[in-house]
């Protein structure tokens, strides 16, 4: 029995949370962040990230599409042709996303 | 009755080519949905920095904000944008196929599945957006 | 006065003689009310009795006469001439499968596939046949039946890349038909239908959908398919985080 077929639920389930959070949540962020404060449509100086909730709210936001990303790159590679280095894709994909989650965390400790 | 195997070794294999996805629409409608995760996850990285800056003063951070004004990056997050909503409706597409939902015995349209979750979507869109403007400095 | 007329380019392949499959054109007459198949009968009939292709009930019903049409997976028995006319049509094997001869492929990977989710009822005990029937409800039956509708045409497998890329994949009709019986309330055999929660079963599949979109019966394998996805990943989970629990 390879770990292959005991783990895939755990990305999957993690891939799907991460779709939730991205389909409802990233386009809204992207306009506040991207387009309306860089344009100058509201101003923002960042302090409410220092909040503990907002910290919370913004490690979920962005942890989990990360291994949604993960995921679906990780197929999307092997099926454009490069099935022959898979188990490096897989360290890749999973892995960047894991090392994303603990980067995450420490700036959030951070700020 | 005998049943008359084909000789394997003059079977034809076709070959998949490494530009299926290029053949028809909706292989490449489908490889665009899969991107779509590349520029979601790109524009969090981004964020994540720029929340960085933060822990590098008041002044880092406007700076980077500043960064962000340039026609690049408005342009990356136009299209990041763009993607994040393709995200969006083909998941709420998706939803509505794996998770049937029913009214008692009858089950609600597919059509009609995926427009409640764009009306969750706008709901809490507004409620981050008011979020962001009550609690921003 | 002519006659109107299409052309049908149509994929040869003689393996006695043929080293790689070619492409053979025929005009045939247009008729509004023709399909494809009637066009290759008419081929066979009158003009080349060496094509061969399979057929059989001409009403989209045994799943025999699949086969690619202008690049689209089709039953060539539900594909109208006029659709197409005056424009020239393609008829190629259906892909993703061995050729043998002209229009017919190998399909014993598709049938090994198939007998691989134990598409039977299992039961833990029988009842005895004095007990009387497995009773079902209306609702009971709802919660598969759209499953059951499958001709085994293999349009799906035509469709999946997944099963263009990866030939072990289980494939959309084969997982619909384990999920039938999941489904089915007779049934106790879920966990001896491992085989589409293995790595080459449910998880290789990237919810492309192009199998329920060209699926004839509208069995949306698909949606069998990210269904059986959301059923293993929650039993994987409370398997881990309330290991007590096992049913």
């Amino acid at each position: 029995m390879s770990t292959e077929k005991t783990m895939e639920p755990l990305w999957w389930g993690l891939f799907s949370a991460g779709g939730v959070v991205a389909a409802f949540l990233v386009p809204i962020h992207i306009i506040l962040v991207g387009l309306a404060v860089p344009l100058g449509w509201t101003t923002d100086t960042g302090a409410l990230y220092r909040i503990w909730w907002v910290k919370l709210y913004l490690f979920v936001l962005i942890v989990l599409p990360l291994y949604h990303w993960a995921h679906r790159f990780y197929f999307t590679l092997n099926d454009m042709g490069l099935k022959s280095i898979s188990k490096l894709l897989a360290v890749l994909c999973y892995g960047g996303a894991i090392v994303g989650t603990f980067v995450t965390a420490w700036i959030l400790l951070k700020i | 009755m005998s049943a008359v195997r084909p000789d394997p070794s003059k079977l034809y294999h076709r070959k998949m080519p490494a530009t299926w996805w290029l053949t028809n629409q909706s292989y490449f409608l489908f490889m665009l949905r899969e991107l779509s995760s590349v520029f979601v996850a790109v524009f969090l990285v981004v964020y994540l920095c720029q929340i960085y800056q933060l822990s590098n003063g008041p002044d880092a951070y406007r700076a980077f904000t500043q960064k962000l004004s340039s026609p690049g990056w408005i342009l990356f997050h136009l299209v990041a944008l763009l993607f994040a909503l393709y995200h969006s409706i083909t998941w709420f597409q998706s939803s509505a196929v794996v998770l049937p939902l029913r009214i008692g015995e009858r089950v609600i349209p597919r059509p009609i599945v995926t427009a409640l979750h764009v009306v969750a979507w706008a709901i809490v869109s507004i409620i981050v957006l008011v979020l962001f403007l009550a609690l921003k400095s | 006065m002519a006659e109107p007329t299409i052309r049908l380019n149509v994929t040869r392949y003689r393996p006695e003689k043929d080293r790689a499959p070619t492409t053979q054109a025929y005009v045939v007459p247009y008729r509004e009310d023709w399909v494809v198949l009637d066009a290759l009968n008419h081929i066979k009939d009158q003009m080349d009795g060496t094509l061969s292709y399979r057929w059989s009930c001409r009403m989209g019903v045994c799943g025999s006469c699949g086969m690619m049409v202008n690049g689209t997976p089709k039953l060539t028995c539900a594909a109208f001439l006029r659709d197409y006319y005056p424009q020239e049509i393609r008829v190629e094997p259906l892909v993703n499968f061995p050729i043998i001869r002209d229009l017919v492929i190998d399909m014993t990977d598709f049938m090994e596939k198939l007998k691989s989710v134990k598409p039977w009822i299992i039961r833990k005990e029988e009842k005895p046949v004095s007990e009387g029937e497995y009773l079902q409800t209306p609702a009971e039956l709802e919660a598969f039946h759209q499953f059951t509708q499958c001709i085994n045409c293999m349009l799906c497998y035509a469709a999946c890349p997944v099963y263009g890329l990866e030939p072990k994949f289980l494939g959309p009709a084969a997982i619909a038909l384990g999920y039938r019986y999941n489904m089915d309330s007779r049934d106790q055999g879920k966990d001896q239908r491992e085989i589409i929660g293995n790595h080459d079963g449910i998880w290789d599949c990237t919810f492309v959908g192009e199998c329920s979109v060209v699926c004839p019966k509208h069995v949306d394998p698909a949606a069998a398919i990210q269904r059986s996805k959301v059923d293993v990943t929650k039993n994987w989970f409370q398997s881990i985080l309330m290991p007590w629990g096992q049913r």
